[in-house]
């Protein structure tokens, strides 16, 4: 078995415009997908804003330089994530496929595993 | 007796390599190791054939050979065979390793060849990467061929492909025959990387020769292949008969000089009549289907029945164009449908279909835009605006044919 993170990136500003109905709609097709998803789903969170991030980088001397703001700026945002457990790709994407991202998509990375010391 | 063995490994190595290397990667899990195996066999067929004669089934005694190798590598090195990517989760390398050695006659054996085509092209490698790996390790060809087949450098290439090979291993991208659902996805992709090589191999984009024969006859080899893999399919079948009807003119596209003949010019003797006859067959039984492919080969048809270049029933060419630039439009369709206007008559009527074609990106780099405009310029006697025409399209083949062809017409405007 493999396994996969799942990285939602969508559209923060159509997010931020939901109406507590489209809120609750969105809530109710993660559950879904938890569902379908069942054991293969290892864990996910939503994140907070990107508006909320802090990027820590360091600089040419090693020191820490500390920016407001997330990562990389884009329009399409990373706002979520999944970890799943799958036989190989072509399932992990089988179940992908299924992770609402209405704005945007998901990205599929292998975990690298590394060897036990 | 030295050259007979090396004559019957080459064909081997034609034929055969992706059923070897098919069965191998079945066995041992790892492209480059499987890679490494099937070299070494073929190796070891060079001298042994000299000595003992050449088997009886090359590519069982190849895939024996390869597998044997494969086997003794895994269990010289047990640490390394648990590091070995998975290709496969569902039959564990220990329990079938000594079974797999005794199922080459499997009929099975043509499905390990889709899993290899299927791996080689997964949507979740990028196109180029699917072309170049398919070339690579269904073809056999060497990466320093590949790279010349796509103009770069041999080092970009072997990044390429060496970067492909990790995705395959390090996302898990299964050695599997894809399932009904998604086959129809796969086989687009299969089709695209076929053709492709195909339209590489038929007129070369660089180079001394207008036909990379070698490209030409694996594209073939591939499409009949698939073909009989999934018979049932329009798309495979209209390409294979695509490849069938278009290469059939190979013998008449240069003349005993070398001098590039145009389809005008061609003796039409020399076509294959075996292939024409195996093509044409083939698109009858597609042509309910007007997937893109199908109709091009219906194109080619047509120009393949014509005993003369006059007898070319324009009406039938344009009238399949049409149907093509509805189904599946695209730069390329809309182009080769202004050419055939301009040959059915109307000239004037071709270049006004060719100018806004001018805008497109993707016909940017295309010589035949300007060579086609050119042509028709020259026709209607707009000499200056020709000759500037068929300066800018040769600015764009580095095939030496090629620009023989339009230096001569350029000399014939100029004098």
């Amino acid at each position: 078995m493999s396994q996969y993170l799942v990285l939602i990136y969508g559209d923060e500003a159509t997010y931020a415009a939901y109406s507590p109905a489209e809120s609750d709609d969105m809530l109710a097709a993660h559950r879904t997908f938890q569902q379908i998803a069942g054991a293969a789903n290892l864990g996910g969170q939503a994140l907070q804003p990107t508006v909320t991030a802090t990027t820590i980088r360091h600089d040419a001397n090693g020191e820490v330089v500390i920016t407001d703001g997330p990562f990389a700026e884009a329009k399409e945002a990373l706002g979520g994530y999944y970890l799943l457990e799958a036989p190989d790709l072509d399932a992990a994407i089988a179940i992908a496929a299924q992770v609402p991202a209405p704005t945007g998509g998901v990205e599929v990375r292998p975990i690298q595993v590394f060897a036990q010391p | 007796m030295t050259t007979t063995a090396a004559a019957a490994v080459e064909q081997a190595h034609r034929r055969e390599w992706a059923f070897v290397l098919a069965a191998t990667v079945r066995l041992v899990r790892d492209f480059d190791l499987a890679e490494e195996c099937v070299q070494d066999a073929y190796a070891t067929a060079l001298t042994t054939w000299a000595s003992d004669g050449v088997p009886a089934r090359p590519g069982a005694w190849l895939t024996t050979v390869a597998r044997r190798r494969g086997l003794d590598l895994l269990r010289r090195d047990s640490t390394f065979r648990r590091a070995l990517p998975q290709l496969v989760v569902d039959e564990p390398v220990a329990d079938t390793a000594e079974l797999a050695l005794a199922d080459l006659d499997d009929p099975a054996i043509p499905d390990d060849r889709l899993r290899l085509i299927s791996t080689c092209c997964h949507p979740a490698l990028a196109p180029q990467a699917q072309v170049a790996l398919t070339l690579r390790l269904v073809c056999g060809v060497t990466t320093a061929e590949v790279a010349r087949a796509f103009l770069v450098s041999e080092s970009t290439m072997a990044a390429r492909i060496t970067r492909a090979k990790k995705k395959i291993a390090v996302a898990a991208i299964p050695y599997r025959v894809p399932s009904v659902r998604e086959l129809p996805q796969r086989l687009d992709s299969i089709c695209a990387v076929i053709h492709l090589l195909f339209t590489t191999g038929h007129t070369a984009p660089a180079g001394e020769v207008l036909v990379r024969a070698d490209l030409v006859d694996r594209s073939l080899q591939l499409a009949r292949m698939m073909h009989a893999l999934v018979p049932g399919d329009p798309s495979v079948a209209g390409l294979l008969a695509l490849i069938l009807l278009t290469d059939a003119r190979r013998a008449a596209r240069v003349d005993d000089d070398g001098n590039l003949c145009t389809l005008e010019h061609q003796d039409r003797e020399r076509w294959d009549r075996t292939a024409i006859a195996e093509g044409i067959a083939l698109v009858k039984h597609a042509l309910p289907h007007t997937d893109r492919y199908t109709l091009q080969a219906a194109i080619a048809a047509v120009h393949d029945e014509a005993p003369t270049w006059a007898d070319t029933d324009w009406r039938e060419i344009i009238g399949l164009y049409r149907l093509l630039l509805r189904e599946s439009p695209s730069p390329v369709a809309l182009l080769n449908h202004a050419i055939a206007v301009g040959l059915a008559g109307d000239p004037a009527q071709a270049l006004a279909l060719l100018d806004p074609l001018g805008a497109e990106p993707a016909l940017a780099t295309y010589g035949y835009l300007d060579a086609a405009r050119a042509a028709f310029l020259a026709e209607l006697g707009r000499t200056d605006e020709a000759i500037a025409a068929y300066e800018s399209a040769l600015l764009l083949t580095d095939n030496a044919v090629e620009r023989a062809h339009l230096s001569g017409k350029l000399v014939a405007l100029t004098s």
